[in-house]
């Protein structure tokens, strides 16, 4: 247990259970900066917005990510978060219930439960923390991995493309998305807070580095700021892809806010109608 | 807002969501499945007009995750469903278990395995309902016999769901969720509605799993109230925290999990007798076959054979006594289920050898003809 006066960090001091700390995530990881990212946006967000918010997170490293945070988490099961963090929401409409995934928690295993949040439009903010592979099982193929990456499942190049989350959830129905890496730390901070103001199912992407599994086998980089400098070199912001050829862009990461409607009305409010309906009024 | 109390000729699957609502449920998910669709249908209708909420989901594993965050979010929750959504639901059945969460899981049992017999009873998930969830536990399971116990075990399983913190399991069958009788609801006032105890010390103070001397479990805070619960599925400590390799406290908290439903046995044992007073032969039933089952007793007595019936309500926790009682009473024991033999191996097991055993296993999804279970009544009493 690290001491309480070493805790230096104030976001620490006042949002962390600090007794619980250090954290288990592997030296470089970027999980550490998405709870960065995630009580920065508080600190703007304010006081009253943290107190109201509760966290769900599913099985794998992402998911000990809200159990640092001095607040109720649940640490529910493998792919099964939104599913509680629906019924959570559904029956607490005033509180923020915010959502913390891998990409193979969301997109993997929790595939049904992720588009079916999105369709009903149910008021989360899903934070997806992609690394591009299982990481706390030993980085085996995600559906994120790269087609023809190698991991401990892929020896020989993966032959599976991988899913566009962003593409995804707009298909599926979500009304807020972005995406951005660890690299961008302001812009992913920004999207959030707008993400936990907004009305309805909104999904944030956050790529971040796997220096341990992602660095070493699929991008030959196993040093946390190599990979940070390649998210710098190969991510194309929206603004920017929109006057680009997509040969140009292959293999890169498209960053920015994909998408935010307002046309479609949040599920616990039609919920609210639907009660005055069944009580005859 | 409820059902007027007095007699009403209702469906067993309706009379399980009355039964509900006035026990204070105010959220259900599930996912519609036969024989246990009825349930979700007028839960649909009905959850919103008492200012609860009924949710469709994608599917049971969901179904069950549902209602656990409802749960946490202060709420009484259930869901039903058949075999394949029970085995589906066993993932989150775990997780209800380890994080003392209470929720109720109606099984309206049809034939398996596999899709099985869609529209058929059965009593093939009685040894699923006690061990269907990897690791070990402690689990509470009624087996209703007449739509009038989908009401009030219903209103039971809610009750000892918030006593225990635990998942409770209504296994009922196909037969038990069509049948349309009479059901009396009594007056509101009449009916002990168990309320969920809430943490009285303040959040600096509350250790979320370490229960007071004496007691079982510690009160349960729901989110958003201020107590910053970690409600964690890896194995923690009385704090909550994830504790990796540490045996000593994980064998705490899974003895505990164990123990608070085993060794209250006795508190939550409910079953009944009939002709057992100079029996000779008894009947150990349950479920729609408990009916059949009464049936052949007093048919066998008509005879001049001194035969009982003792019907358990409750599966799980196995009340061993009663068995042991009886086993020193009687010369045999008939056990008739809808299964190829399971609640038998537990009756032999409490028997100890005082009385013989008498399996009588029926599957295909049709009920036992009460002169199968009269001639094995002839045959113990030969």
């Amino acid at each position: 247990m690290i001491p309480e006066s070493e805790f230096e960090n104030i976001l620490a001091k006042k949002y962390m259970r600090t007794e619980i700390m250090p954290h288990a995530f592997c030296p470089g990881c970027g999980l550490g900066i998405i709870e960065r990212i995630i009580l920065m946006a508080f600190e703007e967000l304010g006081w009253d917005e943290w107190e109201k918010t509760v966290f769900v997170s599913g099985i794998g490293c992402s998911g000990w990510v809200p159990l640092y945070f001095r607040r109720d988490a649940a640490h529910t099961l493998h792919g099964r978060a939104l599913a509680f963090a629906t019924a959570l929401k559904a029956s607490r409409p005033e509180l923020n219930v915010i959502v913390i995934m891998g990409d193979g928690d969301s997109m993997g295993i929790g595939g049904n439960h992720l588009i079916h949040a999105a369709r009903r439009n149910i008021g989360i903010t899903a934070i997806i923390a992609t690394n591009m592979l299982y990481s706390l099982t030993g980085g085996q193929m995600a559906p994120t991995t790269p087609e023809g990456a190698r991991t401990q499942t892929t020896p020989y190049g993966s032959i599976e493309p991988n899913f566009d989350l962003m593409e995804l959830l707009k298909a599926a129905g979500a009304t807020y998305l972005a995406r951005w890496t660890t690299y961008h730390f302001m812009q992913a901070k920004n999207s959030l807070k707008k993400a936990i103001k907004h009305k309805g199912f909104a999904a944030i992407e956050i790529l971040f580095q796997c220096p341990t599994y992602a660095g070493r086998y699929i991008l030959n980089k196993p040093d946390p700021r190599d990979m940070l400098q390649w998210f710098k070199e190969n991510s194309v912001p929206l603004t920017v892809a929109k006057k680009k050829d997509p040969e140009e862009l292959k293999g890169k990461i498209l960053v920015g806010e994909f998408l935010h409607r307002t046309d479609r009305v949040e599920y616990t409010e039609k919920l609210k109608e639907l009660e005055k309906r069944a009580k005859g009024g | 807002m409820y059902v007027e109390p007095g007699i009403h000729l209702m469906q067993g699957d309706e009379a399980i969501v009355e039964g509900s609502l006035i026990a204070g449920c105010r959220f259900f998910a599930g996912y519609p499945i036969t024989p246990a669709t009825e349930i979700a249908e007028r839960m649909s209708r009905r959850m919103p007009q008492v200012g609860g909420v009924f949710m469709q989901m994608e599917d049971e594993l969901a179904s069950i995750l549902a209602i656990i965050g409802a749960s946490w979010a202060g709420k009484k929750a259930m869901t039903a469903t058949s075999g394949p959504g029970y085995s589906l639901m066993q993932e989150g059945l775990g997780y209800a278990i380890l994080t003392e969460t209470p929720i109720v899981i109606t099984d309206v049992q049809r034939g398996g395995p596999s899709t099985g017999l869609v529209t058929l009873p059965s009593q093939g998930d009685v040894m699923q309902a006690r061990w269907g969830s990897h690791g070990d536990y402690g689990i509470i399971a009624l087996a209703p016999s007449s739509a009038q116990d989908m009401f009030d075990l219903a209103i039971r399983a809610f009750n000892l769901s918030e006593e225990y913190r635990n998942p409770v399991v209504i296994l009922a069958d196909e037969v038990i969720a069509h049948v349309r009788e009479p059901v009396k609801v009594p007056p509101l006032e009449e009916i002990e509605i168990v309320e969920r105890r809430k943490p009285s010390v303040p959040p600096e103070e509350y250790i979320p799993y370490l229960p007071d001397p004496g007691e079982w479990v510690t009160p349960m805070p729901a989110f958003g109230e201020g107590y910053n619960m970690l409600v964690e599925s890896v194995m923690h400590d009385e704090f909550g925290h994830r504790i990796g390799t540490d045996h000593v406290a994980a064998e705490r908290t899974i003895k505990r999990v164990y123990y608070k439903i085993e060794k209250n046995v006795e508190k939550i044992a409910m079953y009944e007798t009939e002709l057992m007073e100079d029996a000779e032969i008894a009947v150990v039933s349950y479920g729609s076959t408990a009916r059949t089952s009464l049936r052949a007793v007093r048919e066998a007595r008509k005879l001049g054979i001194k035969a009982g019936i003792l019907r358990l309500i409750t599966l799980w926790p196995f009340y061993d006594k009663i068995i042991e009682d009886i086993a020193s009473q009687v010369r045999a024991i008939v056990v008739p289920e809808m299964n190829m033999g399971k609640i038998v191996r537990e009756v032999e097991r409490a028997a100890k050898g005082n009385a013989e055993v008498m399996s009588l296993p029926k599957v295909g999804g049709v009920l036992h003809h009460p002169d199968e279970v009269l001639s094995a009544i002839k045959k113990a009493a030969r």
